[in-house]
């Protein structure tokens, strides 16, 4: 058996997922993204709005 | 068993079977814990909140106000479903819900009540004020714990203290617009709260059984369906004049009037047709009608406030 052959071969012990479990995961998995992406650009944008033209006027 | 128990020996088994604690839940019961139905209500009546507070608050500060409040509506509504998990899976109504179907595991609704609790008073804090965010960690507490862990496993008077929680979001969205607690606010808050246990014990005659079965000690189960009666009809007529006074005290307009007495009026005549057809199916028809009402009343007064307040400023008085 080559080493490619052995990395292709599944654990033998260990929690195995069903296909809908996979699923499931990834869908939770791509919404907690979405919604982390969602705050990273509420953040942006609340911060431009609160401090308007002086987001870029800072002491050197 | 005390609950807590109960539920500690149900996690206990749980890990003990490696397959079972790999989570099963979906997106939509994470959405499904939130209770959208209920969070609607929410956002609709913080709107209301934010837009009748006499500041000029830009729109994305009040997007964010009002998403925060969502948001926090919904952690106290996932926290809700963890703890009353026992009782929802015997009762009609809510043994579809997540945890008691099983589909998430009451570990997980915890920690994403928890998450999304610390999440949105921290993020109203930080992005729109102070003061709303303490309002709605306050919000929080009081559904989850004063009411949901305290209050409504004891007392028949659960839904009318715990319906302070579903009153305050008009006066978070109020404090998150203006950064104060004004009387109309309070008024916001007066409204929603005397309209609760009407809006409630009528749910609750037709499905005393539900109750009964769960250990709720509702009124229609603790003091009976004829005091269950009567004290809907006390309330409706506390309520009815007070959801007309932001129009007698010239904060709302002729329309907001016009439509809090008629609406008033149709609210009144179903709660003394619950109060006098007792007998059979007519008196739960008579109670349904009035559940069903009880929202489309509330949502009507809410949208004339919040149309004149588009229309005009309240603070003008027009």
């Amino acid at each position: 058996m080559t080493d490619k052959d052995k990395r292709k071969k599944p654990p033998i012990e260990g929690i195995v997922l069903t296909e809908e479990q996979r699923k499931r995961r990834r869908a939770r998995s791509i919404a907690i993204a979405l919604v982390l992406a969602a705050l990273c650009v509420l953040f942006y944008a609340v911060t431009i709005v609160k401090l308007g033209p002086a987001v870029l006027v800072r002491p050197l | 068993m005390s609950d807590v128990a109960s539920r500690e020996y149900d996690i206990a088994e749980a890990e003990a079977r490696p397959a079972d604690v790999l989570s099963h839940a979906s997106v939509s019961d994470f959405i499904a814990l939130l209770k959208p139905r209920v969070m609607s209500l929410v956002i609709f009546t913080a709107l209301v909140g934010i837009v009748r507070a006499p500041a000029d608050v830009h729109p994305l500060i009040g997007f964010t106000a009002l998403l925060c409040i969502a948001i926090g509506a919904g952690a106290s509504g996932a926290l809700n479903m963890w703890w009353d998990a026992d009782i929802d899976a015997v009762m009609s109504r809510t043994r579809k819900r997540p945890i008691p179907a099983g589909r998430v595991t009451p570990g997980e609704a915890l920690a994403f009540g928890l998450t999304l609790s610390v999440g949105s008073v921290l993020v109203l804090g930080l992005l729109v004020n102070e003061l709303s965010a303490a309002l709605l960690a306050f919000t929080i507490f009081f559904y989850a714990v004063i009411y949901t862990m305290w209050l409504k496993r004891w007392t028949p008077q659960n839904i009318v203290i715990g319906g302070a929680a579903g009153a305050f979001p008009p006066m978070v969205g109020w404090a998150a617009a203006s950064g104060g607690i004004g009387l109309e606010s309070v008024l916001l808050f007066l409204i929603i709260f005397f309209w609760t246990p009407p809006h409630f014990w009528a749910l609750a005659l037709y499905k005393s059984g539900d109750y009964q079965r769960a250990g709720v000690p509702m009124l229609p189960v603790v003091a009976g369906p004829s005091e269950t009666r009567r004290q809907i009809l006390l309330y409706t007529l506390i309520l009815v004049p007070l959801a007309m006074s932001p129009w007698f005290l010239g904060m709302a307009g002729l329309g907001y009037g016009v439509v809090s007495g008629i609406s008033g009026a149709i609210m009144l005549s179903l709660a003394v047709r619950v109060y006098r057809v007792r007998e059979g199916a007519p008196a739960e028809a008579a109670a349904r009608r009035l559940f069903a009402f009880s929202i489309l009343y509330l949502f009507l007064l809410f949208a004339v406030l919040l149309v004149e307040a588009l229309r005009a400023p309240a603070w003008l008085g027009l």
